[in-house]
């Protein structure tokens, strides 16, 4: 560990008393509690701190706060490595590890450097001319390579082990920003009472304050603010958060980082903190960011803004540069000139004007500031940092550039250009600024209802009453860009510092016609990245507006969105991730599968047993051997998470009707019926079987997928379409336990389970509706059958599921019971033919599924009138039919498409919706939706699957391959 | 991210609700058998520019399909009632 060379040895706002050491680029430092990283590597001398995004540059340290573009680095490791993230954000922490970006091998020697040196590569739409050819596929060629040498950090490789939160809050004003204006807004608001949320980004409230000397009135001001703001209950100072999102109504995203100042979160706490904020006004104290003067070199390290310079040095203690050039065309830089040279620094100023107020020039020569009045730095000369600039004079009003008048050496150059103030949250509302010849910045012009703008952000110059104002705003020159010197080798005049954008690019954007601001963002990339152009923006639309020869208020501004600053996405999902992201359903019976060795599925959230594999048995064979012997002797499975729906009331059968294409009036109490439901557009939207309870009372199943959508149609009809029928609707999806027990024996299993029933043929038909008990469960029978075969499904409270199962189970044992899972159950409802979720894909009809039959003649229902429409009636539409493979060994594949033979063009004549292979008929067999239907009965043809090079000739036939007639279910 | 002042629950945040669509084309009568009545009423929408009736349904809270009146361009709601009351415009 190195002394800190560039620390004084007093003042600053750091806590001397708490040492920290951390790590850059595997070199241990030593910093103080209170630094920033970017604070820390200046006090220690480092000034090189990365590579810059196209031309691999060596970059520094270029402000003091949220606006960096240059110093971006990756933090951490492991799973909480962060790439990009800028130097002077980061809080110094105890152990912090940090790494520089877009270097190889080192940051002092990095290979593609030489990029630099190949003029002209990579300028504006480079990539768009140089990489065409020589065919379409080359660009993706060239994209890797291109990847590789350009760019910034590394995504990390391991998940994020760290918790984050989201939370809502109230209140009546919010202040965005904790500097003096915000802090007198917020105490003003609090002492009337009003419920104040501050937003303060920084770890510590004070804003512009803490970059002035220590110990001045202003600190004694602050200190008062910030005793009074503690004292008042009603207000709650947020700091470490950005307000990054203004949204409709005065709702606003902040963005609170409750973590990241240490290494790792303490124990149960979060890393960072989502918040909703609902304000009934809001205070925009968002202060103002300085912008430079764009000249030759100026991404040099050892070129920054000159307020970030003051900041170093007023708050953190540390001397960015010795031999100071400041570069200005405004008042406001005099004060970092000033206390620099105060603090031992040699200054010299380069100020653009001829004229400056006489206050601020005495000011400068007694504090030994040498001045160069009218004069201009033409460029910046160096290697790995800057080392001398070349001044040029300067005559602001006609601003041609002349020769090198003289060459000053120097380790900083502390650049103002001028003020933006931070309006993005305004601007978001649709408020955007606009610019102000007089101040030379954008000023909000409408203020959206609810907001009030102060301080910096509203171009006011005195922070406050009674205290000492800042320096004039109105005494600025306009200058943007200082072209090279006459007769001077060129440099590149950097606009957007990390992006790589130069005065070149935007004049080559223009010359070739982006010349709209959108356009030219894009074109150039100017304005996007990490910072987004805090320092960037105005230089390229004041370049641009010179190029067009028009005033710069008439070009306009580019959209502002949120984020204003980058928002981890941790944040975002909160705790909404991993298993948290959707809920899990499981079925009251899911422990006993889970003990009974099942291998689940997902089906939307439920978790349902896929199959019951015996010991080394592969998917394949646990089905065929499941659906074998349901159809040999009696199987149950899990129906659980069906959809069910208790239909109650007077105008139940009414309701039925009007929702399913099927007739309900004539179902007597005690007996069920299978019903297709349609939606308003004719498409068929849902079928499952309703009981009769009793007269005024049905019990519906739905598909699993579907229960949800279903209600909310339901209740949207009776709501809102027929409020006039007495129904009540209730989903009971979760109160029901459902077990389908199938198979010639399952009569025989159930009889000897629930006693008090009848399970004679003809005392419990087929489509019968019982109530009894198994044992002391009571019990809801349905004599219903998914896979064709004599089965029941046997319903249950659902707390009682788990016990009906076993019992199901115990008493199968004589029966030789197989348990199967939903892959079974789905070979067994393809062999008869049942239409199912990829055959109900919410483009088939009615008819597309063979069902028309279904649809009554004699009262309409929802989607009847749709049904009918052209295009939906057309004669070729595919329609369902059954697919056996010609060759009996050769599986089929769902998603094929079916083909005529040999003709494998376009999107064939239908495709093959679920496949299976099936014990009964000892083959491969598939059921899908094919032009012409089972018109094509006998017909081989072929089932394509390109992504595979797959064809397989299938025969077409009936969907119903087993048991046609219906005999084993009304056996 | 809307406020909607639920009849029946009160004032609710927006991620409560599910919206439903435009809501002023009234629902066919069901006897209706003419396609384009239905036509109209399934696919045919006006997008306006300002005030428009539409239906939320209050998904996870009680479940009732309510008829808001909220300005596409500033968000605000200027009326929340229950679809079955509501007059359609």
């Amino acid at each position: 560990m190195t002394d800190q060379p560039d620390r004084l040895g007093q003042g600053g706002r750091i806590d001397r008393s708490r040492a920290l050491s951390f790590t850059f680029d595997g070199r241990a430092y030593a910093g103080w509690s209170g630094d920033t990283l970017a604070s820390a590597l200046l006090a220690n001398g480092v000034h090189l701190v990365g590579r810059s995004f196209k031309y691999h540059r060596p970059r520094g340290v270029y402000a003091a706060g949220v606006e960096e573009p240059n110093a971006l680095v990756t933090l951490r490791k492991g799973g909480r490595h962060e790439p990009n993230v800028a130097a002077t954000t980061v809080e110094l922490f105890d152990g912090l590890v940090a790494e520089s970006q877009n270097r190889w091998p080192s940051l002092g020697l990095d290979m593609l450097g030489a990029i630099d040196r190949l003029p002209p590569v990579f300028a504006a739409g480079f990539y768009y001319k140089t990489f065409l050819g020589p065919t379409r596929k080359a660009w993706m060629f060239y994209e890797r390579l291109i990847r590789r040498t350009g760019g910034m950090g590394k995504p990390p490789g391991q998940p994020d082990p760290d918790r984050y939160e989201k939370a809502h809050a109230f209140c009546d004003v919010l202040v965005v920003g904790g500097g003096p204006s915000g802090l007198a807004a917020a105490l003003a608001a609090g002492r009337d009472g009003a419920r104040v949320v501050v937003v303060e980004n920084e770890p510590v409230l004070g804003g512009s304050l803490l970059a002035r000397p220590r110990g001045g009135e202003s600190d004694a001001w602050l200190a008062a603010a910030i005793d009074e703001l503690a004292a008042l209950p009603n207000v709650r100072v947020m700091t470490r958060t950005t307000a990054f999102g203004a949204y409709d109504n005065l709702v606003f995203g902040l963005a609170e980082r409750v973590n990241d100042h240490l290494a790792e979160p303490p124990p149960y706490q979060p890393r960072q903190r989502y918040w909703v904020l609902r304000a009934r006004r809001a205070v925009l104290a968002s202060g103002m960011i300085e912008r430079p003067i764009v000249f030759g070199n100026n991404d040099l390290p050892g070129v920054m803004l000159a307020s970030a310079a003051r900041c170093y040095l007023n708050r953190y203690a540390a001397l960015a540069g010795r031999t100071v050039v400041a570069f200005t065309n405004n008042d406001s830089a005099y004060d970092a000139a000033i206390e620099l040279a105060a603090a031992g620094a040699d200054v010299s100023m380069v100020d653009v004007r001829r004229q400056i107020p006489g206050q601020l020039e005495r000011q400068a020569r007694d504090a030994g500031v040498s001045l160069l009045l009218g004069h201009a730095v033409g460029g910046a000369n160096g290697r790995r940092a800057v080392d001398s600039v070349d001044v040029i004079e300067f005559d602001a009003a006609s601003p041609s550039a002349g020769a090198v008048k003289s060459r000053l050496p120097c380790d900083l150059v502390a650049v103002s250009g001028g003020w933006t103030p931070t309006l993005h949250l305004l601007a978001q509302r649709g408020s955007k600024p606009v610019f102000d010849e007089t101040l030379a910045m954008l000023v909000p012009e409408v203020v959206p209802e609810g907001f009030r703008v102060v301080g910096g952000a509203a171009a006011e110059e005195a922070p406050l009453a009674g205290l000492a104002p800042e320096r004039s705003l109105a005494t600025i020159a306009p200058v943007w860009a200082i072209a090279d010197p006459l007769g001077a080798r060129p440099r590149k005049k950097f606009v957007d510092i990390q992006n790589d954008v130069t005065t070149d690019d935007i004049s080559l954007a223009h010359l070739e016609g982006y010349e709209a601001v959108e356009h030219l963002k894009r074109y150039t990339s100017q304005g996007m990245g990490t910072d987004q152009g805090k320092t960037s923006n105005l230089n390229a639309l004041a370049i641009l507006a010179g190029l067009r020869d028009e005033p710069r208020g008439t070009v306009g501004t580019t959209t502002y969105r949120p984020p204003y600053t980058p928002v981890s996405i941790g944040a975002l999902g909160g705790a909404g991730t991993g298993q948290h992201f959707m809920p899990v359903r499981r079925s009251p019976i899911h422990d006993w599968h889970q003990g009974n060795g099942a291998v689940f599925t997902d089906a939307g959230l439920w978790q349902r047993p896929w199959y019951y594999p015996k010991a080394g048995e592969s998917l394949d064979a646990a089905y065929v051997r499941e659906a074998g012997e349901v159809r040999d002797g009696v199987g149950m499975v899990d129906v659980s998470s069906l959809g069910k729906i208790d239909v109650q009331g007077p105008d139940a059968a009414d309701f039925l009707d009007r929702v399913y294409v099927n007739n309900w009036r004539s179902l007597p109490v005690g007996k069920a019926r299978y019903g297709v439901m349609l939606r308003a557009d004719g498409i068929v939207l849902d079928d499952g079987t309703t009981s009769r309870i009793s007269e005024d009372h049905y019990f519906m199943t739905t598909t699993t997928a579907n229960a949800g959508v279903v209600m909310t149609q339901f209740e949207f009809l009776l709501q809102a379409a027929w409020p006039e029928l007495k129904v009540q609707v209730t989903s009971v999806t979760g109160q029901w336990a459902g077990i389908a027990v199938a198979g010639p024996r399952s009569r025989d299993l159930l009889a000897r389970l629930v006693v008090d029933l009848d399970f004679d043929n003809d005392a419990f038909p087929f489509m019968g509706v019982r109530h009894g008990h198994a044992g002391d469960i009571p019990v809801r029978l349905l004599r219903i059958s998914f896979s064709g075969e004599l089965a029941y499904e046997v319903y249950t409270p659902a707390d009682y599921g788990e016990e009906l199962w076993r019992a199901v189970h115990d008493h199968g044992r004589e029966f030789g019971l197989v348990v199967y899972g939903t892959e079974a159950l789905g070979a067994l409802r393809i062999e008869k033919g049942h239409v199912a979720g990829p055959e109900i894909d919410g483009r088939t009809t009615l008819s597309d599924l063979g069902l028309e039959r279904m649809a009554s003649k004699k009262k309409p229902y929802l989607g009847g009138a749709l049904m009918e429409r052209e295009g939906l009636t057309e004669a070729d539409r595919p329609r369902l039919v059954g697919l056996e493979t010609t060759d009996r060994g050769t599986k089929l594949r769902a998603g094929a498409i079916l083909c005529q033979p040999g003709r494998h063009q376009g999107h064939g004549i239908g495709v093959v919706t679920s496949v299976t292979y099936s014990p009964a008929l000892g083959g491969n067999i598939g059921i899908g939706l094919l032009a012409g239907g089972m018109s094509r009965e006998g017909e081989v043809i072929d089932a394509v699957f390109p992504l595979r090079g797959e064809v397989v000739a299938v025969r077409v036939r009936s969907p119903h391959f087993v048991d046609p007639e219906g005999e084993r279910l009304h056996a | 991210m809307l406020r909607i002042a639920c009849p029946y629950c009160g004032e609710r945040d927006q991620v409560e609700f599910a919206y439903g669509g435009d809501a002023s084309e009234g629902f066919p009568e069901l006897a209706d058998s003419d396609v384009g009545r239905w036509t109209k009423f399934v696919f045919v929408r006006e997008n306006p520019r300002g005030v428009h009736g539409e239906y939320w349904h209050h998904q996870y809270g009680c479940r009732q399909w309510l008829r808001v009146v909220r300005d596409t361009v500033t968000h605000q709601v200027h009326s929340v009632a229950p679809a079955r009351q509501g007059d359609r415009t």
